[in-house]
């Protein structure tokens, strides 16, 4: 099957891309940890052969593409230098595979009103959007949705727990 | 002077369905409360099971809550009469209140109670009011919530909000991990927390409720299907219609005064502008064009104008805008966060959620005089909204880490606590006077 195909030649050329970089990818950042808790069973059940990840090269813990959690400052929403190669990967995997779709959920810490918070949930994903787009990702390829404060990643209100819920997730 | 009416009760909403309740607390009360007795209620049914609600009881807790007033405790007091010509002034006098209830229930048919109240003046020595109220086991509540409404009106010169209703919404998490699930439920519930009903239940966020002026109608976003879409659904039926799923944000619903017009947010061009459909057309027209965000509309009790709140000058501030459209004006200039502004039913403050040194809180603008007060001293504090007599700012606070009720009276006088037993609870909005509560 065609679409088959050329996933396998996605994932060829994913590996040969970061062959170089993937342990500065998911590993050095803390938001990547974070989402390591929730899919603890990929890791285990992926199994790799002489050295190349013959899964679905999103659950790759090696690959930039596993990190699908981006971290925003504070009443920001720009895209942080420390995630701008997670992004770039996203962009060459979807770019490399035209049936893929990604859902960009936007999300805000619980401080403020909520409906701003939904605006700016929106910015955030928006922000990850336009990241996509410059990439050459094909708007129809993107669907956007902000859940504000309404789902926070982290239930602690302290410091640490709100800089987890500034996020956006990709999710295909 | 005797007065004696008969007050006609046509409360259709029917409390099904447990939910656990709230129970309140007085966390800051007020100097100054009138002092006033409210005898407990006899009950004339002649070895008939008594009514399943303390009248009395609920007539002074109501009244305690609006820190108006200071209701006598019952051990207090030196006598108990329950008909006019059992009233001795002179015990009351003695203890400085100013002013007596008493009253009786008496069976009323099938299923009915006929509940009398008198209010005296005990200094002058006279009744001032008295009513006559039928109704049911299921409305006795409401028939005290309207007992304390007269008595409040009768000695303050304004209205009572007692037989008014909340709407919130309430979250409750289970199970962790993988298994973690959150039931998120928009519930409405009497103004002192009592008879809680659910009348939405999602595993998607709810929010934004808003209660059309006529009280038989809340508007809200829901998540569900994972797309934010603004609902209305009729109160009594529960029936519900989708009237705003466009591509991106569908939020922050609000009714204009006349109920014609609901302003709400929408992304679909773009970014968040606030737009305005006409119900009976379902026709869309765009208030504000800018590339901040823009949402949180509240109508002015005129329906001429509307706050909102937007970050076109770098941070949320409060904006005023024509409701026929055109240029916006600052309204806020205290502090560096204000968002989620409603106004007093007289038009004059606005309450609104601010930044005070990192936290935030509940204020009040007063768009004459320019008095701008931080009402709360919570961390997370959001969502108030006022009483439709205009008395008190009802809003959500956070209380050892979870989301809990509380309401501060307009003066800053009395602080209060609704707490519930479990999950979380916020997004308070209060409703308007209900339908066939002010024909007196």
């Amino acid at each position: 099957m065609k679409s088959k195909s050329s996933v396998w030649l996605a994932i060829a050329m994913l590996a040969s891309l970061f062959a170089g970089c993937s342990s500065t990818g998911s590993k050095d950042d803390p938001g990547a940890s974070i989402e390591d808790r929730g899919a603890a069973g990929a890791y285990t059940s992926g199994a790799s052969q002489g050295g190349t990840w013959s899964g679905n090269p999103l659950d790759n813990p090696n690959s930039p593409l596993y990190t699908k959690t981006i971290y925003f400052d504070f009443d920001q929403s720009t895209i942080r230098s420390d995630f701008i190669d997670v992004l770039r990967a996203h962009a060459a995997y979807i770019n490399s595979n035209r049936s893929a779709t990604v859902l960009i959920e936007g999300h805000a810490d619980e401080r403020g009103s909520r409906e701003y918070n939904i605006g700016l949930g929106e910015r955030r994903a928006n922000a990850i959007r336009n990241f996509l787009e410059a990439e050459g990702v094909a708007d129809t390829q993107i669907n956007t949705i902000s859940y504000g404060e309404e789902r926070p990643a982290a239930l602690g209100h302290d410091e640490v727990s709100l800089s987890e819920n500034r996020r956006g997730v990709l999710v295909y | 002077m005797k007065r004696f009416f008969y007050l006609v009760l046509l409360l259709g909403l029917s409390l099904h369905g447990h939910a656990s309740s709230l129970t309140i607390e007085i966390t800051q009360g007020a100097e100054g409360a009138l002092p006033i007795a409210v005898v407990p209620f006899a009950w004339r049914g002649d070895g008939a099971a008594a009514p399943p609600q303390d009248v009395g009881e609920i007539v002074a807790a109501d009244l305690r809550r609006s820190g108006r007033f200071k209701p006598l405790a019952n051990n207090q007091m030196l006598s108990r009469p329950t008909r006019g010509e059992e009233v001795d002034f002179r015990d009351w006098r003695a203890l400085n209140v100013e002013n007596l209830v008493i009253g009786d229930i008496s069976p009323n048919g099938p299923g009915g109670y006929l509940v009398k109240f008198y209010l005296y003046d005990v200094y002058r020595g006279e009744q001032v009011t008295g009513y006559s109220m039928p109704t049911t086991a299921t409305d006795l509540r409401a028939t005290a919530h309207h007992i304390a409404d007269v008595i409040y009106e009768t000695l303050t010169g304004q209205p009572g909000a007692f037989a008014t209703r909340i709407a919130y919404v309430t979250s409750t998490r289970s199970g962790t991990g993988k298994d973690a699930k959150e039931r998120v439920e928009l519930r409405i519930a009497d103004a002192d927390g009592y008879g809680p009903q659910t009348i939405l239940s999602s595993q998607d966020p709810i929010m934004s409720p808003a209660w059309s002026p006529d009280g038989r109608r809340i508007a809200y976003v829901s998540f569900e299907k994972a797309q934010p879409s603004i609902w209305v659904q009729e109160v009594f039926t529960g029936q519900r219609e989708k009237i705003a799923s466009f591509k991106g944000i569908n939020g922050a619903p609000a009714w204009s005064p006349d109920g014609r017009f609901l302003a709400l947010t929408l992304s679909k061009d773009g970014n968040p502008d606030i737009f305005v459909m006409d119900m009976a057309r379902r026709s869309l027209r765009p208030l504000t064009r800018h590339p901040a965000i823009d949402t949180e509309p509240a109508w002015a009790p005129d329906g001429k104008s509307l706050v909102f709140t937007s970050d076109r000058g770098g941070a949320p501030q409060i904006y005023r805008v024509s409701a026929n459209g055109g240029e916006a004006s600052r309204v806020t200039f205290e502090g560096p966060y204000n968002a989620r502004a409603s106004y007093a039913p007289n038009g004059r403050l606005l309450t609104m959620v601010t930044r005070v040194d990192g936290q935030y809180r509940i204020a009040t603008l007063d768009l004459e005089s320019r008095g701008f007060r931080v009402m709360s001293t919570g961390r997370l504090d959001e969502s108030p909204s006022f009483a439709p007599n205009g008395s008190m700012i009802i809003y959500a606070t956070r209380v050892n880490d979870k989301g809990v009720l509380a309401a501060v009276s307009t003066d800053g006088r009395v602080q209060q606590r609704l707490r519930l037993q479990e999950g979380d609870v916020r997004e308070p909005v209060w409703s308007p006077y209900l339908q066939n509560e002010r024909n007196r």
